[in-house]
């Protein structure tokens, strides 16, 4: 599987990026480590004319913290994973980008990447919405920050526009118990379904792979907020939702799923 | 477009299309078949090979992605006549069957065993689990692994020493 025939063109700064992406409109494509973006171009289910690789351009990566986790959009999941920033601030993001794929996968896709891709089984999304992340995208006209639910508008299908770069994701710190849990059948797997808990004063619920994009769960995180016992919140894990029907899991099988694994992070959360 | 890569220490540079990936580059333009294709879909690792020192999927890395980087691949661990320490503990451990997936097996254990220590069987497990072996020779493997992290950790200062060269 090769993929169809696509100009390479690598830029210098996001500026550049922004350009390049502004020059070519609707034909090009960001590439960034490529792990959602190049098994879609070896499938030809992406046929760009031209990828502008952002890879290489500099100050997109590493983790600081300026009072909020400011993540570099270009950071790998390994270096999320290893982060110690991430590992006492957001534990729980740590804990996703963990989940994701292998070792190999962890060392080139970056976390900006599978925010762009939208991909509803992404782990780190589900991470990212209970922890209440912000992205910072940039565009010819400047500057703007979206919060990631609203980032998220469809299946592979998010509210940035085709000449605008994802730079940074920021993440609030919390010391808050957290639990993150993912069904799969086989190692490296996608999550079949998965959740991830912030519990704490205001709990917050976020669900992978039960509907066209990462979700919360709002009527959990109402229940938990009225007292609801951890049992009573994840019977409603699935209200709303509309997870997919594939060869790995009917919906009904996940509807189920959802509401055992939201109970089991909600009751490992509050230990 | 010019690609320049440090491919075994060695510096190649050759003329690629942007689409071709990279472990078609290694095997076809630079002749280094150890690294195989396999699942074609970033699954089964037998494509593993580093990319300055850390284990990728070459059949979902662009040749042009790695330009100006450091490539190591199967070929590049032996020292002459000299096996790798993984290489040999492979050997020893009776840790291939068919063959196939060895080569990514190795490439991603020399990764492992830089990056991840203390390492215990549940830990080499995880760490391979983007390698897939269909003779299913899973213990030999881990045992293998296991082996070279113990005579490593069992000379204090030199822990990683071997697979790094």
């Amino acid at each position: 599987m090769i993929p169809a025939p696509f100009a390479y063109e690598r830029a210098a700064s996001v500026e550049d990026a922004v350009a390049r992406l502004a020059r070519h409109g609707e034909d090009a494509k960001v590439l960034a480590g490529g792990h959602s973006l190049i098994p879609l171009l070896r499938l030809r289910f992406a046929r760009p004319s031209v990828l502008v690789d952002i890879g290489r351009v500099p100050g997109l990566d590493g983790v600081r913290d300026d009072g909020e986790l400011s993540i570099g959009a270009m950071t790998r999941y390994c270096d999320v994973e290893a982060s110690p920033l991430v590992a006492e601030h957001a534990p729980l993001l740590a804990a996703a980008a963990a989940e994701v794929g292998d070792e190999q996968v962890r060392h080139r896709g970056t976390i900006g990447g599978s925010i762009c891709h939208g991909d509803p089984a992404s782990d780190v999304a589900a991470a990212l919405l209970a922890l209440g992340a912000t992205v910072v995208v940039r565009g010819p006209g400047g500057e703007r920050r979206i919060a990631l639910e609203e980032f998220f508008v469809g299946f592979l299908e998010t509210a940035i526009a085709r000449d605008e770069i994802l730079v940074e994701v920021r993440v609030p710190v919390t010391s808050a118990p957290w639990a993150f849990e993912k069904f799969n059948r086989r190692a490296q797997d996608w999550a079949i379904v998965g959740c991830a808990v912030l519990a704490g004063s205001e709990p917050r619920v976020a669900l992978v792979n039960m509907a066209t994009t990462p979700r919360r769960a709002p009527l959990v995180e109402e229940a938990l907020a009225r007292g609801a016992s951890a049992r009573e919140a994840a019977d409603l894990a699935s209200e709303g939702t509309e997870p997919p029907s594939d060869a790995n899991a009917s919906a009904q099988f996940r509807r189920h799923l959802a509401s055992v694994l939201v109970r089991r992070a909600l009751e490992r959360a509050s230990r | 477009m010019e690609l320049r890569l440090t491919v075994n220490g060695a510096q190649v540079s050759g003329d690629v299309e942007p689409r071709t990936l990279l472990v078609h580059h290694l095997r076809t333009a630079l002749g280094l078949t150890g690294t195989k294709v396999g699942c074609d879909t970033s699954s089964c690792g037998a494509c593993t090979v580093l990319l300055d020192g850390r284990s990728v999927k070459s059949c979902t890395v662009l040749a042009v992605q790695a330009d100006g980087c450091e490539v190591t691949t199967i070929e590049g661990l032996a020292d002459g006549d000299e096996l790798h320490p993984l290489q040999a503990a492979f050997h020893d451990h009776h840790a291939l069957q068919c063959g196939y997936c060895t080569p990514g097996m190795i490439m991603a254990a020399v990764s492992l065993l830089r990056e991840r220590r203390p390492l215990d069987d549940a830990a080499v497990r995880r760490g391979l689990e983007g390698n897939l072996c269909r003779c299913t020779g899973y213990r030999g493997i881990v045992e293998a692994v296991l082996a070279v992290a113990a005579s490593e950790d069992a000379r204090p200062g030199a822990a990683g020493a071997a697979v790094a060269r």
